[in-house]
């Protein structure tokens, strides 16, 4: 497939490229109406909240596929900025809702009668839309830095991610005098401009908000991972010593790129915050930050599309099965692990394209579709790892 | 002073020796096979469970068996978790070979399912279970020996998967309505399961005003050093040992000699499930036993195979004696009672007094591991040579 | 030069976007209009048809299954007797369970559906306190109900919630005085790291203050963590001589504490170990080689001579298994069944108001004894002592002479001293000083 592509005259491949964008606008902005307009008429209150939770958890599988079907990096802790994103945009409803001179209540139940420092900030809004980005950005971006600098990754940077995460986990689990500990902080009750998060207004203000995001973060990514940044990242992925010995330095790339990831998993925690009513360390839980890794899966890895239907499309299985199954949902949930891991390495879109791919493709008159882990081999990774795997 | 010194090292020793013990099994699985088996936990849970089977079974049998029940569910746990190892290892684990990431994400999915099995298998499940595998084994014998199996297999394979599921499910429902309530309720239930140790492994032996040894640590402090030795010895004095490092070293020349990889495969892994086994027998005689007791190590075991690094066991061994004592005394609060009372020390006390929780104490280990592997990116004991990037 | 190019080129744009996504954020909001759902209001047709649908929200997976899936069984006992002897208002109660799978966001979700979706007339449901918090703004925006079965830390008083649980003062301070009384001054206190411990142990060290005790130490441990060791030494470290062990921890670590006290030579003669979240089914768990001699505080034990229970400990086996054992937790679910029902037909309806208002003053003969349910919507209970036999059961060491009335803001901390909690009068509300 590959050498077709590039063995095509330049004009004609562009002009493909050009009709694939249109496309793809025409085909966002569709399903962007159909979500924005179309879903609040035919679902309840309660199932278009759903679905709203559900989008913003694509907004980190968004985030994840940046990191690991393009750049190759297993982050087991992602849990850790969809958190820090969720506390940022908690405490600062928190504190709107107060007077002034007020603190939030739960401090009561602990004996404490001045408010934490690092509560202050959180006073001013666009700080706060602010460090719903940065923090995460920055712990990423640090957590990082630490771990790339020493050229840690693989697997070692998976264990390391998720023993970050066990850290956060118990840092905000134990401290109920600064973050309230395992209850969290609620935010249904709390006042947004005037009006209460819980409300129908409020929480129709907040679908829209994710849906609008969702697609800010996809053209973000889609544009990130179309040039040649994201041919670097997908060259990191494939083999980083290639890529250091070419004279590029893979840790900046790397570093840049888990930021970028993080700040997106911030996002998607505050829009999912408001929309859940509470965010709690059990968000830093182990098992949800390894089940967004298999949203990405199902979907299919490195195709950006494919991890916002896996999201969501998981996610709906859960509440659906988990309703009227609940003890089925475990046995379910693992069986999927297996099957995308040993069947359907590709997910429902790499799948899909190689059924009906060229099909669609020859419909709309486009040149075949490039799928970064169909196109080499069908596993990269194997191809790349074993031989080194056996003469160790 | 000096009765603080030893108390402090030997519930440090004491803290590692169980978290060698656990990692010990991932430390083969993960350095020899390169393979992240976060079903390790859930392996363990099978052997603690199985603990609690012969433990029943020996009260049930009266006399003196409840007191010595332990040496049979020692290897029996060894036996049923090394068995549901190389289960695992032939019918999933193999396909994965040199693709760790791969692995991690079956590994999760498996121990899901382990937890909800132990939670809710029962007798209808078991019945099911049985069905659909000699459903399925047979037909697929059949039909390979009697038809065109390549032609078909594209279509065949998944329809007789589901035939088969469908048929075992309908059974299985069929005599979940229909058998006693007695029959048909789960073995062990989401509840926890009470396993006793022996009375002579409960209570210490005393030595001095203050100090006492529990009976329990001082068994599994020796329970590691037996699982060391027995382990050095499998992988250094014996022929398949020999052929495991051979194939560590290098598969296809190992391969080229003869030696059968795959079987070395299953026995590694089966051999590392079997020492998760022992460890789950382990922590019974310390904690409760029950569908989440796996969650509770695996983070853990995982740091101390990376902090010691790769392939090398002699790097768990130090890596969970350093992490066990440094545990101890900080989760305890001994620095700060160490450091002299001046107003020099004091923010140093006040900052290790904040550690000085049991989940601080947490926080402050994994720090400290992510510190340390700054200085030490591949551990302890690195392996050498230009092939070890996993 | 191509590479620093292209990455300043990224941060241009990439900050770009995200302002973008700023704006339209921030002007989104001018263009939301409310939608007008119509979200099934709390009047709704819960009643209508030939049952009432009742909602049923535990964990039935997770860590905390362990305990709830057993309030599950009592609740569906009561819903099952009350069925087979006519129902409520003549119509049978229909259960529809749901599970929050031992996660707080869970809860909440699953109580949206249950009062959406499904429209259920009340919901009873939730174990640990930090489910109860997060189902809590759920229940007070759609002004709906729920009954809560578990012994918790107070500091609460919704107008959405009944508690049929004991509040601290009805367990916990009792607990204290007794053990100041009969056992030591000196108090170790341990717990579980999340809310009810923490405000739990508050309490504690304010009344030990008040009374003339010593807190020597306090220390938590992670849920779900069994390495007690540190906590062990620490203890002999501040209580070399003995002392009491005032213990809120929950699950799994407490089978750990217990084998580990014992295996430290820390026994009941010495080193009482007070636990507040230690019932039969517990004690079960975690074998009784490791708890006799030590103590619990509760409302209710299966022990407890009424002739209620009898009946209700015979039936309950009679349903689940000769092998099962009954607890405060359960009781106090299977009482707020029955008391929803008295509510209900007195009430005549129900629709929540009307059965909020008829429930003040139920009473009902219990198998811990006579309760009655107060206008702050804790109920009255009897506060027991027991301590842990060779069977697994308890002995009753001591009991209050009759129902102690419940305190949901609690005297001894300075925050809440002199603040009182009745719904029955619109001009008091949930925080008032007395």
């Amino acid at each position: 497939m590959t050498t077709e592509v590039t063995t095509q005259p330049r004009r004609a491949a562009q002009a493909s490229q050009k009709r694939k964008f249109m496309i793809e606008a025409i085909a966002v902005i569709a399903i962007a109406l159909i979500l924005i307009v179309l879903m609040p008429m035919l679902l309840t209150g309660f199932r278009l909240n759903l679905l709203g939770r559900f989008l913003a958890l694509a907004i980190v599988a968004l985030g994840i596929d940046l990191i690991w079907g393009f750049t190759g990096l297993l982050s087991l802790g992602h849990g850790i900025f969809f958190a820090l994103g969720g506390y940022a945009f908690a405490m600062y409803l928190e504190l709107n809702t107060l007077g002034e001179g007020q603190l939030p209540e739960f401090f009561g139940l602990y004996g404490v009668t001045e408010m934490p420092l690092f509560w202050q900030p959180f006073n001013s809004f666009p700080f706060t839309l602010l460090a719903i980005f940065l923090i995460p950005a920055i712990v990423a971006g640090l957590l990082g830095y630490l771990v790339f600098r020493n050229r840690i990754r693989g697997v070692y940077f998976s264990i390391l991610t998720q023993a970050a995460l066990v850290v956060f986990f118990n840092f905000f689990n134990g401290q109920q005098k600064l973050i309230n500990g395992t209850n969290g902080l609620k935010t249904s009750t709390s006042m947004f401009m005037g009006q209460q998060v819980g409300s129908d207004g409020m929480r129709m203000f907040f679908y829209i908000s994710t849906v609008i995001a969702l697609i800010a973060m996809y053209a973000l990514c889609r544009w990130l991972t179309s040039g040649r940044f994201g041919r670097m990242l997908v060259a990191i992925r494939d083999d980083e010593n290639r890529v250091r010995f070419s004279g590029y330095d893979p840790t900046a790339y790397k570093v840049l790129v888990f930021a970028v990831s993080g700040a997106i998993a911030g996002v998607a925690g505050a829009l999912y915050t408001v929309q859940s009513g509470i965010i709690s360390p059990q968000v830093m839980d182990i098992a949800f930050s390894i089940e967004m890794v298999i949203w990405v899966a199902v979907g299919g890895r490195a195709t950006l599309v494919g991890a916002i239907l896996g999201a969501v499309l998981v996610n709906m299985a859960r509440s659906l099965l988990s309703e009227r199954f609940p003890d089925v949902w475990l046995f379910f949930q693992g069986a999927l692990f297996l099957i995308v891991v040993t069947a359907l390495p590709d997910g429902i879109i790499g799948w899909g394209r190689r059924q009906f791919g060229s099909a669609v493709s020859s419909t709309l008159g486009l040149a075949p579709t490039n799928l970064p882990y169909l196109d080499d081999s069908p596993e990269p990774e194997a191809v790349v790892e074993t031989p080194e795997f056996a003469d160790k | 002073m000096l009765e603080g010194l030893i108390g402090g090292l030997f519930n440090g020793i004491s803290i590692g020796a169980v978290l060698l013990i656990v990692a010990l099994g991932l430390a083969i699985v993960f350095g020899l096979m390169g393979v992240i088996n976060l079903a390790h936990g859930e392996l363990m849970m099978f052997g603690a469970y199985t603990t609690f089977v012969v433990q029943n079974v020996a009260k049930s049998m009266g006399g003196i068996a409840p007191e010595i029940y332990v040496f049979a569910a020692l290897p029996l746990a060894f036996v049923v978790s090394a068995l549901l190892g190389l289960l695992l290892e032939r019918t999933v684990i193999r396909y994965l070979y040199g693709r760790p990431l791969e692995t991690l994400l079956a590994t999760w999915g498996v121990s899901l399912i382990l937890i909800q099995l132990i939670r809710s298998i029962s007798w209808p499940m078991v019945i099911g279970l049985v069905i659909f595998a000699t459903l399925f084994l047979i037909g697929r014998w059949a039909l390979t020996r009697y038809t065109d199996w390549d032609r078909i297999s594209q279509w065949a394979n998944p329809i007789f998967l589901g035939l088969s599921v469908a048929i075992a499910a309908v059974v299985s429902f069929l005599v979940q309505s229909s058998g006693s309530s007695q029959f048909v309720r789960p073995w062990f239930g989401a509840q926890n399961v009470d396993v006793t140790p022996p009375s002579w492994l409960r209570g210490g032996v005393a030595i001095g005003s203050a100090l006492q040894f529990p009976y329990a640590r001082l068994f599994i402090i020796v329970l590691t050093i037996l699982c060391l030795v027995a382990v050095y010895w499998f992988l250094n004095g014996t022929a398949w040992g020999l052929r495991i490092r051979s194939v560590t070293q290098n598969r296809g020349m190992s391969a080229c000699l003869g030696i059968p990889t795959e079987r070395v495969d299953a026995l590694t892994f089966a051999l590392g499930s079997g020492l998760a086994g022992i460890a789950g027998f382990a922590v019974t005689l310390l904690g409760s036993v029950g569908p989440n007791l796996g969650g509770n190590y695996i983070v853990d075991a995982f740091m101390v195979v990376v902090v010691g690094g790769v392939g090398k066991l002699v790097g768990s061994i130090v890596a969970a004696l350093v992490i066990g004592i440094v545990t101890y005394l900080v989760g305890s609060g001994t620095i700060a009672l160490i450091l002299p009372p001046t107003a020099f020390f004091q923010p140093a006390i006040d900052f290790f007094n904040f550690f000085a929780t049991t989940s601080m104490a947490k926080v402050m280990v994994f720090a400290l591991i992510i510190a340390f592997l700054q200085v030490r990116p591949a551990g302890l004991f690195p392996p050498k040579g230009r092939s070890v990037e996993l | 030069m191509v590479t620093r190019f292209n990455r300043r080129k990224f941060l241009v744009y990439g900050s770009a976007t995200l302002g973008t996504s700023m704006l339209l954020k921030a002007c989104g909001g001018t263009t939301t209009t409310d939608t007008g759902e119509a979200d099934g209001g709390t009047e709704t047709a819960a009643a209508d048809g030939e049952t009432i649908k009742v909602g049923i929200l535990h964990s039935l997976s997770g860590t905390m299954a362990i305990s709830e899936t057993t309030v599950v069984d009592a609740e569906m006992l009561a819903i099952k007797e009350i069925n087979a002897a006519g129902g409520v208002l003549g119509k049978q109660i229909e259960a529809v369970t749901e599970d929050g799978a031992s996660d707080w966001p869970t809860f909440a979700e699953k109580a949206e559906k249950l009062i959406d979706q499904d429209q259920v007339a009340v919901v009873f449901g939730c174990w640990t306190s930090a489910s109860r918090k997060a189902v809590l703004p759920v229940f007070e925006s759609k002004n709906h109900m729920l009954w809560y079965p578990v012994q918790y830390e107070g500091q609460e008083c919704s107008q959405n919630i009944f508690y049929t649980g004991a509040a601290p003062n009805q367990q916990i301070e009792p607990a204290v005085d007794w053990l100041l009384e009969n056992k030591s001054k000196d108090f170790f206190l341990v717990g579980s790291d999340y809310v009810f411990p923490r405000t739990a142990n508050t309490i504690i060290k304010e009344q030990l203050a008040a009374k003339g005790g010593n807190t020597v130490g306090e220390d938590y441990l992670p849920l779900g963590n069994t390495e007690v060791t540190p906590i062990i030494t620490k203890i002999k470290a501040a209580l070399p001589d003995g002392g009491v062990i005032f213990n809120s921890l929950n699950g799994d670590s407490n089978v750990a504490f217990f084998k580990q006290l014992q295996g430290a030579g820390m026994g009941p003669d010495q080193y009482p170990v007070m636990s507040v979240s230690v019932a039969e089914e517990e004690v079960r768990q975690i074998g009784t080689e490791f708890l006799t001699g030590h103590l619990a505080s509760w409302n209710y034990f299966q022990t407890v001579e009424t002739p209620e229970n009898e009946k209700w400990v015979a039936d309950f086996k009679a349903e689940f298994g000769d092998d099962r054992v009954t607890n405060d937790p359960m009781e106090a679910a299977y009482i707020m069944v029955y008391l929803w029902k008295q509510a209900v037909e007195a009430a005549g309806t129900t629709d929540i108001p009307e059965v909020r208002t008829a429930a003040y003053g139920q009473e009902m003969a219990a198998p811990e004894g006579p309760v009655t349910m107060n206008p702050n919507h804790h109920l009255s209970k009897t506060v027991r002592i027991g301590e842990v036999m060779d069977d697994g059961m308890f002995n009753i060491l001591w009991e209050t002479d009759g129902p102690i009335d419940p305190e949901p803001w609690n005297q001894f901390v300075p925050d809440t001293i002199g603040f009182a909690c009745d719904w029955s009068d619109p001009a008091k509300g949930g925080k008032f000083e007395i």
